[in-house]
């Protein structure tokens, strides 16, 4: 018991020793003396009884220990405490008025429904159904929300976020479904806004649950599965129905995001087809139901991002896992090869295909083409404030023009940094589909475990021939594509079309395949409907790539890399293997604006009974300080949604203004030039 | 403060000279001695030890969290299983294995209270609660701000709709009610075993509604009605055409019975689905603990707010409530609040005396409130000999349902003197009310209006009516445009295309559907308020003048009449009278209620308090809330939903004695 004691006393010691580190001005030498004088007598005794000496230590360490998680918690509860003894407004005393309030005193009141369509990724998934590993996340967010699983069971998560290969449907016994309502998309993550500003800035004027719709989706299926499946489509028209008769016969103005305006698009002429393809609305629907389509950041025409993100599983954004989560999965917690599973996953959702660049090379531009020549670096001029931070340092925007070749866009995908630079000539001429065919039969190890990314069946030679074909464009690119994933783009080809329709009155294009690619559908009969494309820019944003081959021959390997050693003079907009363009840092401004620009200006053939567009541009600026979070005039793809400006329009439109009323169009990119250079038949 | 808490930590080094120097001395001393308890504390500072102490707990939590989060998911099972046996399968899993799958679409229509409510437009003292639930989940606004809480939660005192610039809402999707509280679960266990079957959010549907209005105000705001048809429309036909099973919990059921005349009435007043509507859409209507003919806590709740149901928040957060978080006036605010929803209202007992029984008379009359069944411990059910019994069938007057007074509760009806309030005066005011700042209609009623109340002695079912009205008459004002709660002599009177009428079923008519089935869950063996003994509060300031009379105790061990309440046979808050009459009686065959001659079934399922604490609130509880875990009913439920009828599930199950005292009650049919 003495002995016992006498330990007590030799940890009393330490602790003070330690808790008074910062403070040993105060201590007297005296008492440093005195200390010295204890710890030797205890240590003496500690001596005379070595049996118990390494008890001794365990008490002092563990006791320390406590004391200090004692004594941090304790500070901790205090600085919690006072923190919520603050009154409410003291942080956001200095936050400006939001805009709906503004609005609120300007007069404005809710009179027009307002549907949101949520983007990609963006949309919180549950599980319904599991495999018994999934014990106890009935109901739970497999998707959005904390992410908490991918750390507790990893494979687990993989397998139910998984689709069927084939069907690109469930795979048996598991059911993972969107959420349904307003949470669906609000905050992504904790913290993480999506909707939420947008939503608070609406419920301002007087927006609530029976005018405001989430029309939230299975973002992982093809978009007519979502109808098979879940019945996805009906449902939204039936909301929009009752949204409509509920709030006096007032049409609704329709807000998608990201890829959840093609999704609108294939819901348009879903609504109107006759069932049992379609919804059997009548070609009057959209022109009874619909006051305004506000498209912000949309990916009309698809993002070069996509090609990088199916090809070698590389993108920054669409994979928005990466950014949650960039140290787990870049790391090697699931055991070397994250990027291998996650390409797994991805491959099995057919949505990702729907982003794929459309229009082939009239749009995106040949070998020598493209349509952004000659601007590439005018947008750095424009962004400066953010340019900064993307090292493409180039002071005097002026230098670009000195550039002696323009950067070759058009050339989506090439191997070696040389390679995007040559001229076409100087490039080998193969006939890509000719080998790209043959290469797929070859089946050599086939034998590479369990993960699925049908590299594993490619032979060494075939990926080989495929870097050696140098450049690829839109059009070549789905040739690639085909050959390196055959299974998957079949799948995918069912539900999605890239081309551009020669004759729209062909009858082939009532197929629900051609419904969300605006070059092979006409909008619906409806003049009085305004569409509008409300998008960032100012952010250098991803067009093309220099890939290389991956250095090992290991199975189970990605064998595509981008060659992050590429990187281009100040201002060739080359940096890191990636070609950088004037966009929303997800959607190029060619693929967002191009329809309202040309393709649907005025009475087109894609446009026919010619209704408004709008295009309304945000130009990107940095949050000022830490406190603006991620701004309130952000450019970025999803940081819009917080953009003041931005909720300043879709809130006077939902009020009832016209397109005309704002402003008419609000253009700071080369958008309208760019347009002018696409060849294309209107 | 952290500034401080360093400043202090400086300051013990300081000291610490003078206790070393003693110490060292006491360690010399220590060598000869007898070790020294004392020596730990002094050594060892009282900040210290707190620290070390809180440290330690926290460590131990830490890593006992650490073990449990790193625990197989089917760990708590294994040893529930340990220790009790194999549990029986849930329900969905054992019916699925016979093959059953999703059929039917499943609409739910939640409660009072139960249902999650979110703010969408406050006032300045609620930012940053924009979008968060003021009603559901963690309560925690209760605790930090109570009088902003109440403040929003509160509806127009006039118009029973939102005061100016607040704007509170229910929450929408199955998430509204599935949880009341973090583990409190309500609709959650059938969620889950639905989706065993193949359920899932396509098929299930929760009409949320926000249950502080009127029924017609939540179509009248927000279009509440509107949305459920147009669902059910929709459920209907993105499932091949199968009609929908409606289920309805509690006051759901009056909800959705206002539904289906709103539904087939013509526009504007209602929905104007035309007369087969109900026959097109919905196979069955599966009521649990339903309150057709309103529930006598509903009066208790709104004379004094005392019954214990109608203020779950009081079950949920007693320690604040009761306390003074408002200063002394907890009650008062709470009822001022409640006063405001219309929907308690809807659950005052409906027919009058000829249901709830008269003076003298009562449905009940007999009921034995010893018998083994009541197995609630509240009440001693061990009724050692038969003599026990004899001495309590003393029939018990649950016609009287407030008496003022016990004795006045028991005597018969010749010997009480009654002075009729009715005409009373109110006088001058109780108090100085502009001293309260609490609003109850009381204060305007004077001290001669409480006294001519207390006079009037006893009140039944009809007369409770005209009490209310008397205390507070804005209030039933507000109510009466809304509800009904009488018994109509000829339902083909016009009148009754009022909405009014459409929540009591002794007022209407059911839709014409001969092939729907009605079905009436709900739980017994649980003792159920039926009626009160009360008395005068002792005059003070502000204080509700009338309160339970808790020292009113039965004598006999058998007795129905416990701390001022009768009870009888039910599910804690529904008596059997109110869940089971209709499909007993009123509905049972082609009557004038029941045109069509819709099939009605009685399921009720006995009271089982669980067996240990492992299961939570029990798998075989009968409890007005609980009973939605009940695996018995949640059979049922889903054999229905899969497609049987009310004969595959073995028609009536029965109990209590519903069927005999419905033939007590003369009612024209």
């Amino acid at each position: 018991m003495a002995s016992v004691l006498r330990f007590r006393k030799l940890c009393y010691v330490e602790p003070v020793r330690c808790s008074s580190l910062g403070f040993q001005s105060f201590e007297t030498p005296k008492v440093d003396k005195k200390e010295e004088i204890v710890v030797s007598k205890v240590e003496n005794e500690v001596l005379e009884k070595k049996k118990n000496k390494r008890q001794s230590k365990e008490w002092r360490s563990i006791d320390y220990c406590c004391w200090i998680i004692g004594y941090m918690c304790t500070t901790c509860w205090l600085l919690l405490f006072l923190y919520h003894c603050l009154p409410v407004t003291l942080p956001s005393f200095q936050v400006l008025e939001s805009p709906g309030t503004r609005l609120k005193h300007e007069g404005l009141t809710a009179l027009h429904p307002v549907v949101l369509v949520p983007g990609i990724v963006t949309g919180g998934l549950e599980l319904w159904e599991g495999r018994p590993c999934s014990e106890g996340l009935f109901r739970k967010r497999l998707w959005g929300g904390s992410f908490a699983e991918i750390f507790k069971r990893p494979m687990c998560w993989l397998e139910h976020l998984s689709l069927h290969n084939e069907t690109g449907l469930d795979p048996p016994g598991i059911r993972v479904r969107a959420v349904p309502g307003l949470v669906a998309a609000d905050y992504f993550a904790p913290g993480y806004f999506v909707w939420a500003v947008l939503i608070e800035n609406l419920a301002k004027i007087g927006y609530e649950g029976k005018n405001l719709h989430m029309a939230a989706y299975d973002w992982r299926l093809s978009f007519q599965n979502t109808e098979i499946r879940d019945q996805a489509l009906s449902r939204l028209k039936s909301k929009i129905e009752l949204m409509y008769v509920t709030n006096g016969y007032k049409k609704v103005v329709v807000v998608p995001h990201s890829m959840g305006v093609i999704y609108f698009l294939h819901f348009l002429k879903w609504v109107e087809s006759p069932p049992p393809m379609g919804g059997g609305g009548g070609p009057g629907w959209c022109a009874k139901h619909i006051k305004a389509i506000m498209n912000i950041g949309p990916a009309f025409l698809g993002v070069p991002k996509a090609v990088s993100n199916i090809f070698s599983a590389e993108s920054k954004e669409v994979a928005f896992i990466r950014a949650m989560a960039p140290s787990v999965l870049d790391s090697e917690i699931l055991g070397l090869q994250t990027l291998e599973h996650l390409m797994r996953v991805s491959r099995t959702w057919d949505s990702t295909i729907s982003l794929l660049p459309k229009g082939g090379e009239t749009i995106w531009g040949n070998l020598d083409w493209s349509p952004e020549d000659g601007h590439g670096c005018d947008f750095v001029k424009k962004g400066q404030p953010s340019m900064s931070d993307n090292n493409l340092n180039s002071s005097n925007g002026r230098s670009c023009f000195q550039v002696k070749d323009p950067v070759k866009y058009g050339r989506m995908i090439s191997f070696g940094k040389a390679a995007s630079q040559l001229p076409s000539s100087q490039l080998p001429t193969h006939d890509s589909k000719e080998f790209l065919h043959t290469s797929a039969s070859t089946n050599f190890n086939s034998s590479c475990g369990e993960v699925w990314t049908e590299y594993d069946e490619m032979s060494r030679e075939s990926i080989r021939k495929i870097s050696e074909n140098k450049a690829y464009t839109a059009r070549t690119l789905f040739d690639l594509l085909r050959s390196v994933a055959p299974k998957m783009m079949r799948r995918a080809e069912n539900h999605f079309s890239h081309g551009i329709s020669e004759n729209l009155d062909d009858p082939k294009y009532a197929h629900y395949k051609y419904w969300s690619n605006p070059l092979e559908t006409k909008l619906p009969d409806a003049p009085d409907m305004e569409i509008y494309c409300l998008y960032g820019v100012g952010i250098p944003t991803e067009r093309a790539y220099v890939y290389k081959l991956a250095p090992s021959d290991k199975c189970k390997n990605i064998p595509f890399r981008i060659d992050s050693s590429a990187d281009g003079d100040a201002g060739s907009g080359l940096k890191s293997g990636v070609y950088f363009v004037d966009g929303d840092e997800s959607v190029p401004v060619l693929s967002a604006g191009f329809m309202c620009a040309k393709g649907w200006r005025g009475r087109t053939r894609f446009n026919p009974s010619g209704m408004a567009t709008y295009i309304r541009e945000y130009r990107h600026k940095r949050p000022a300080s830490l406190l603006e979070g991620r701004g309130t005039e952000s450019g970025a793809h999803v940081d819009i949604m917080g953009n003041v400006a931005l909720i300043e329009d879709i809130l006077r439109v939902a009020a009832g203004a016209t397109g005309a009323e704002i402003g008419g169009d609000r253009i700071y990119s080369d958008i309208i030039r760019m347009s002018e250079r696409i060849n294309l038949r209107i | 403060m952290s500034f401080l808490r360093r400043r202090k930590a400086t300051e013990r080094p300081h000291a610490e000279p003078h206790d070393i120097d003693t110490e060292t001395d006491d360690v010399h001393d220590k060598k000869k001695t007898k070790p020294r308890p004392k020596l730990r504390p002094k050594r060892w500072s009282c900040v210290d030890t707190c620290y070390w102490l809180i440290g330690c707990i926290f460590s131990a939590w830490w890593f006992l969290l650490f073990l449990f989060s790193a625990m197989p998911a089917s760990f708590p099972q294994y040893v529930t299983e340990a220790i009790t046996g194999p549990l029986p399968d849930p329900p969905g899993v054992k019916l699925k294995k016979e093959g059953l799958t999703a059929m039917h679409p499943v609409v739910f229509v939640p409660g009072i209270v139960t249902g999650g409510l979110e703010l969408w437009e406050g006032h300045q003292c609620a930012e940053g609660l924009f979008r968060k639930r003021l009603w559901g989940g963690t309560f925690g606004e209760l605790y930090k701000r109570p009088l902003c809480w109440a403040e929003h939660m509160s509806l127009d005192n006039e118009t029973g709709l939102d005061p100016s610039g607040i704007r509170v809402r229910p929450v929408s999707g199955l998430v509204a009610a599935d949880y009341f509280a973090p583990g409190y679960f309500v609709w959650a266990v059938l969620i889950a075993n639905l989706a065993r079957i193949g359920y899932e959010e396509k098929t299930m549907y929760m009409a949320a509604y926000d249950w502080r209005l009127s029924f017609q105000n939540t179509e009248v705001r927000d279009q509440t009605l509107s949305r459920i048809k147009s669902n059910i429309e929709l459920l209907v036909a993105t499932n091949g055409g199968n009609k929908v099973v409606v289920i309805p919990h509690s006051m759901g059921v009056l909800y959705f019975l206002h539904f289906m005349k709103w539904v087939e009435a013509p526009a504007p007043m209602g929905g104007g689905g035309g007369s087969d509507w109900c026959a097109k859409h919905i196979k069955a209507v599966m009521n649990i603990g339903a309150p057709f003919l309103g529930v006598p806590k509903a009066v208790a709740g709104l004379f004094s707010i005392e019954a214990k149901d109608i203020a779950v928040a009081r079950a949920f957060a007693p320690g604040v409530l009761d306390k003074d978080v408002f200063g002394l006036q907890t009650l008062r605010h709470m009822m001022r609040m409640t006063r405001t929803w219309d929907s308690t209202m809807s659950m005052i007992p409906k027919g009058g005396d000829t249901i709830w029984g008269s003076l003298d008379w009562s449905p009940e009359g007999y009921f034995n409130c010893s018998a083994k069944r009541l197995k609630n411990n509240d009440i001693n059910t061990a009724d050692k000999n038969g003599n026990g019994s004899l001495e309590s069938t003393k029939r018990v007057n649950y016609g009287r349902i407030i008496s003022f007074g016990k004795d006045i509760a028991e005597i018969h009806s010749h010997e009480i003197e009654r002075v009729d309030f009715r005409g009373a005066a109110k006088g001058n005011n109780l108090t100085n009310a502009t001293k309260c700042d609490v609003w109850t209609e009381y204060q305007e009623m004077g001290i001669e209006g409480v006294k001519s109340v207390a006079d009037y002695k006893v009140y039944t079912a009809g007369s409770i009516l005209d009490l209310l009205r008397y205390v507070a008459p804005k209030l039933m004002a507000r109510g009466d445009a809304h509800f009904s709660y009488g018994i109509a002599d000829n339902l083909d009177d016009p009148k009754y295309d009022h909405y009014k009428y459409w929540s009591n079923p002794l007022e209407t008519k059911l839709p014409n559907a001969p092939d729907m089935e009605i079905y009436t869950m709900y739980g017994v063996g649980v003792p159920t308020e039926r009626a009160y003994v009360y008395k005068l509060t002792p005059a003070a300031e502000c204080y509700i003048p009338f309160q339970i009379d808790t020292s009113a105790e039965g004598g006999s061990e058998g007795s129905c009449l416990k701390g001022g309440v009768f009870s009888v046979d039910g599910d804690e808050t529904v008596p059997v009278l109110s869940s089971g009459f209709m499909c007993a009686k009123g509905w049972r065959g082609k009557t004038r209620f029941n045109p069509s001659g819709i099939r009605t079934y009685i399921r009720e399922y006995d009271h089982a308090p669980p067996a240990n604490l492992l299961e939570g609130r029990g798998t075989q509880s009968g409890a007005h809330v609980d009973i939605m875990g009940n695996f018995a009913l949640i059979e049922d439920i889903i054999r229905v939903a899969a497609g049987a009828t009310g004969e595959d599930l073995g028609g009536d199950r029965v109990y209590s004695d519903i069927f005999k005292w419905s033939e007590k009650i003369n009612l024209q049919l």
